[in-house]
């Protein structure tokens, strides 16, 4: 269905700097919407989260949520803005069924939050800073549903059907400065962008921030210029973008057809567009003449916002650790490589390594079963680490019976399939099961003298001072004893039996 | 003092969703003059040091507090719709045929 030239990528780049800006949405996650006490909840029954005020009712006045502000601050403290001393929100006029008062309430020249910055860490250690231009509160909008047209799409449809459970959510906007100078890697860099606020987002709790909610929305702005010293060029606006894959399909996509047209001497048009998950191209959207004329007005129903530096001052204190200073800091407590560390990011395993070792495993232990074993287990299940059925205190358990001398790695490897199974947690598996190693002379004994009567010719190796043949040996035992033995135990009875030195 | 012309004026109704008759535009867009002209009159007096004014009240953060309140039932939100449909407001066409 489309017909756009596509420049292979690499060559794309190699001709053309590409810049980004991108507007990150996020619900926030209050108990009621911006300015009315209707429930902020997802997936009720239609109409049934609602007010007067969420329906726009003649009449109704709308009363800001004080506890959506004070998110708005942590989430502008978090990016390194500065808060405004005094804000306003402001009327933005269109018209769409999706609110009823034929505007939304935002803030136009005055956003709560301004001139900050995030760095964000690519996954092989490099870092990016992102400038943030502002980011201000809003109320979120209902949902379309459009009835008649192929697979509920807006064209074709006969008419639509509109539930306002949605309309009036919190929402604070965060709009970048242009990204620049991120090259080849700037689909990289815009979905490591939205990732690294999805996790400050979470960290701050202003938010679950579930990308496949929609609970955080990007829209993509792209352009291309033929050299980093040229003026911007024009952009696209590639709209609701809602995964992180998907977020880098849309760069990469826009690259590609951005160059087609400029390399034909063609020029971009300004417009907003659409990704599509099935091809991973952007289309057209609707190009409205007057979309862009909002005709913005101080809202005369809200007084002016004009958060105390006090106040300010008491959010930013009360700010928890964020999760760049938090990977800092457990990389110097945990003494892993910034390679060993890069993998462990990378491979979500940050947070049940910490929780095993709060559990009481050393920092390398816990790494070893989460990026090992358990890695493994989750790449066969294809789940997420954090979705096995194993709890980082169960690892730590395990890991405490093989410090304890009471079962071997091998074994170890066993009573986690076990617990994987769902059949309970390690140490009661091993009770149960009799998989404790056998460290009793009076058990090992007879397995090493049947070892040493069956094998005269490793006997007379290790007496020559062949000490290293005592391997040998060992295997039997471990054979004779279903694995159970206590390897270094059953060594030191066969030096004993010998009369050898170690 | 820019003056509002007719296509000015047509600009805003078709931006508003008002239909005006050609009448109706030439006699606004005379209206809308007279009505900058008097807000002009109001920048005159305004020196440097008076600050724009968006609020007539010296108020700031009134606020209320994150607690839900009372709701609308589905049926009492709908009572006044035209087109209930599925729970939900029926409207009509978005796009028109393009």
């Amino acid at each position: 269905m489309s017909t756009d030239t596509l420049i292979d990528y690499d060559e794309a780049v190699e001709r053309y700097d590409p810049v980004l800006g991108i507007e990150v949405h996020v619900e926030l996650g209050t108990a009621t919407k911006m300015f009315d006490g209707a429930p902020n909840i997802f997936a009720a029954e239609p109409n049934t989260a609602i007010t007067p005020v969420s329906l726009g009712l003649p009449g109704t006045l709308p009363v800001v949520n004080e506890k959506a502000v004070e998110y708005a601050i942590r989430i502008g403290l978090a990016l390194n803005c500065s808060i405004a001393e005094s804000c306003r929100f402001a009327r933005k006029q269109y018209f769409y069924p999706d609110l009823t008062k034929n505007f939304q309430t935002s803030q136009y020249d005055e956003p709560i939050a301004f001139d900050g910055w995030v760095d964000v860490e690519l996954e092989d250690g490099e870092v990016v800073r992102v400038e943030i231009e502002r980011a201000h509160m809003e109320e979120d909008a209902g949902k379309n549903t459009h009835v008649g047209g192929a697979t509920g799409r807006i064209q074709g449809a006969t008419h639509s059907q509109v539930d306002y459970n949605r309309a009036g959510v919190p929402l604070v906007e965060i709009v970048t400065r242009p990204i620049e100078g991120t090259g080849a890697r700037a689909p990289e860099v815009a979905a490591a962008y939205v990732r690294t606020l999805r996790d400050i987002f979470r960290t701050l709790d202003v938010s679950e921030a579930r990308m496949e909610r929609g609970n955080v929305r990007a829209d993509v702005n792209v352009s291309l210029r033929p050299t980093a010293d040229s003026p911007l060029g024009t952009r696209t606006e590639t709209k609701n973008v809602n995964s992180f894959r998907s977020i880098d399909r849309t760069v990469h996509y826009e690259i590609s057809r951005q160059a087609g047209i400029l390399d034909e001497g063609g020029t971009i048009i300004q417009e907003t567009r659409h990704f599509h998950e099935d091809t991973g191209s952007t289309s057209s959207g609707r190009v409205k003449s007057d979309a862009e004329d909002y005709r913005y007005f101080p809202e005369p129903d809200l007084v002016p916002v004009a958060p105390s530096r006090e106040w300010v001052e008491e959010i930013r204190a009360g700010l928890p650790e964020l999760p760049a200073a938090r990977r800092r800091r457990l990389l110097g407590e945990w003494g892993f490589s910034e390679l060993e560390m890069r993998d462990v990011i990378n491979a979500g395993a940050l947070d049940p390594i910490e929780q095993t070792v709060v559990a009481g495993a050393s920092a390398q232990a816990a790494r070893k079963w989460w990026m090992g074993e358990l890695a493994r287990t989750a790449r066969e299940q294809e789940v997420e680490l954090d979705a096995l059925a194993v709890t980082p205190a169960q690892v730590a358990e395990l890991q405490g019976l093989i410090d304890a001398k009471k079962i071997n790695d091998k074994i170890a490897r066993q009573v986690l399939g076990k617990v994987l199974a769902g059949e309970g947690d390690p140490a009661a598996i091993v009770e149960a099961e009799g998989l404790a190693v056998v460290s009793d002379d009076s058990v090992l004994t007879g397995a090493v003298d049947q070892a040493i009567a069956d094998n005269p010719d490793v006997v007379e190796k290790i007496r020559g001072g062949k000490v290293q043949a005592i391997g040998a040996l060992i295997g039997p035992i471990m054979k004779a004893t279903r694995g159970q033995a206590d390897a270094g135990r059953a060594r030191e009875l066969i030096m004993e039996r010998l009369g050898v030195d170690g | 003092m820019p003056s509002i012309g007719r296509d000015d004026v047509a600009r805003l109704a078709d931006l508003a969703r008002i239909q005006l008759t050609d009448e109706e535009v030439d006699r606004l867009s005379g209206e809308f003059d007279a009505i900058m002209d008097a807000v002009a009159s109001v920048s005159e007096v305004a020196t440097a040091d008076v600050p724009a004014t968006s609020h007539p009240i010296p108020m700031t953060n009134v606020f209320r507090e994150d607690t839900v309140t009372d709701t609308l039932t589905q049926e009492q939100a709908l009572a006044a719709a035209p087109h209930p449909e599925d729970g939900r407001f029926g409207v009509p066409q978005i796009l028109g045929e393009e």
